[in-house]
């Protein structure tokens, strides 16, 4: 009854297109309107707590080595920090702006383990360049949570902030366990499935 | 006619339409996420396995890519952009701005 690895990285994949969309939206109407409803605020925070809950039976059954379980581990860590230092927030119970720095930490982290966790430098196969791209994705996407940081209420850094997210998601979609990349497959990395 | 209520004048336009996007921006935003999950089954119908289900197991079934993103397009639509919509218009008839009239008939 357990999911293939790559159905977990799509169903994963819909739940950042999700919180993607969210934060558009929230930087689209900006933080009044967003904030008219009462539950609205908690959406994404405890969204994104939620993901990394759920990442913890992912590194539980999908452990093929020490690093992947490390990797998960982090993933599912740095989630729920996030996601519970921006509800803090969001309820007023945090109100150092330094719990804002939540959010970049776990980008930096997120992208340290993408990159650290996949060792395989096979450009030509699809998971093992998804993983260097997602990973430096989150590095270098770290500016617009720290221009968020900075300034809250910047519309560029909230849409580019919501933007990775939906980056994310793509790349996400597009992982399956074996696949070319750019029309090219050697003939090292077995034979597609599909 | 001074240039400072020239100018002032057009910045206020410019954010009046600013405004007025926004509400537009929200509702297509969800039925586009739809739409692309739609092209993505037509560009690559293999990965919608609804289409030839013969021997696949409960996942396959279950999770398949471009579906989900139509669900989640759909998903948003209806429970987060159709009421944040709603507040956008109240928010601005509060504030005296010229109601959008997106999201009702």
């Amino acid at each position: 009854m357990q999911p293939p690895a790559e159905h977990v990285h799509w169903m994963f994949a819909t739940g950042f297109l999700l919180l993607g969309l969210f934060l558009l939206s929230e930087a689209i109407v900006g933080q009044e309107v967003w904030r008219r409803r009462p539950w609205r605020p908690y959406l994404w925070p405890s969204f994104a707590f939620g993901m990394g809950v759920l990442m913890w039976p992912v590194m539980t059954f999908f452990t093929n080595s020490t690093i992947h379980m490390v990797a998960h581990g982090a993933w599912a860590q740095v989630m729920m920090f996030a996601g519970a230092a921006e509800l803090g927030l969001a309820k007023g119970k945090l109100r150092n702006p330094l719990w804002r720095l939540a959010i970049p930490f776990a980008f930096l982290v997120s992208g340290l383990a993408f990159l650290l966790h996949e060792q395989n430098p096979w450009f030509f196969q699809r998971s093992s360049f998804l993983h260097h791209f997602l990973g430096w994705l989150m590095v270098i996407g770290v500016v617009f949570p720290l221009a968020r940081a900075w300034r809250p209420r910047w519309v560029v850094a909230n849409a580019g902030f919501a933007m990775v997210f939906v980056v994310l998601a793509v790349a996400l979609y597009c992982d399956r366990d074996l696949a070319p990349i750019f029309g090219h497959l050697s003939t090292l990395a077995g034979t597609p499935h599909r | 006619m001074s240039t400072h209520s020239v100018t002032q004048g057009l910045e206020e336009r410019s954010h009046s339409r600013g405004l007025a996007l926004r509400p537009l921006a929200l509702a297509v935003l969800g039925p586009l996420t739809a739409l692309a999950g739609l092209v993505w089954a037509v560009v690559q119908p293999y990965r919608v396995t609804l289409l030839h289900p013969d021997g696949q197991g409960f996942w396959w079934l279950v999770v398949e890519p471009p579906l989900l993103v139509i669900v989640a397009g759909l998903a948003f639509h209806y429970l987060v952009a159709r009421p944040l919509i709603d507040d956008l218009e109240e928010n601005s008839s509060a504030e005296g701005l010229p109601k959008p009239h997106l999201g009702k008939p």
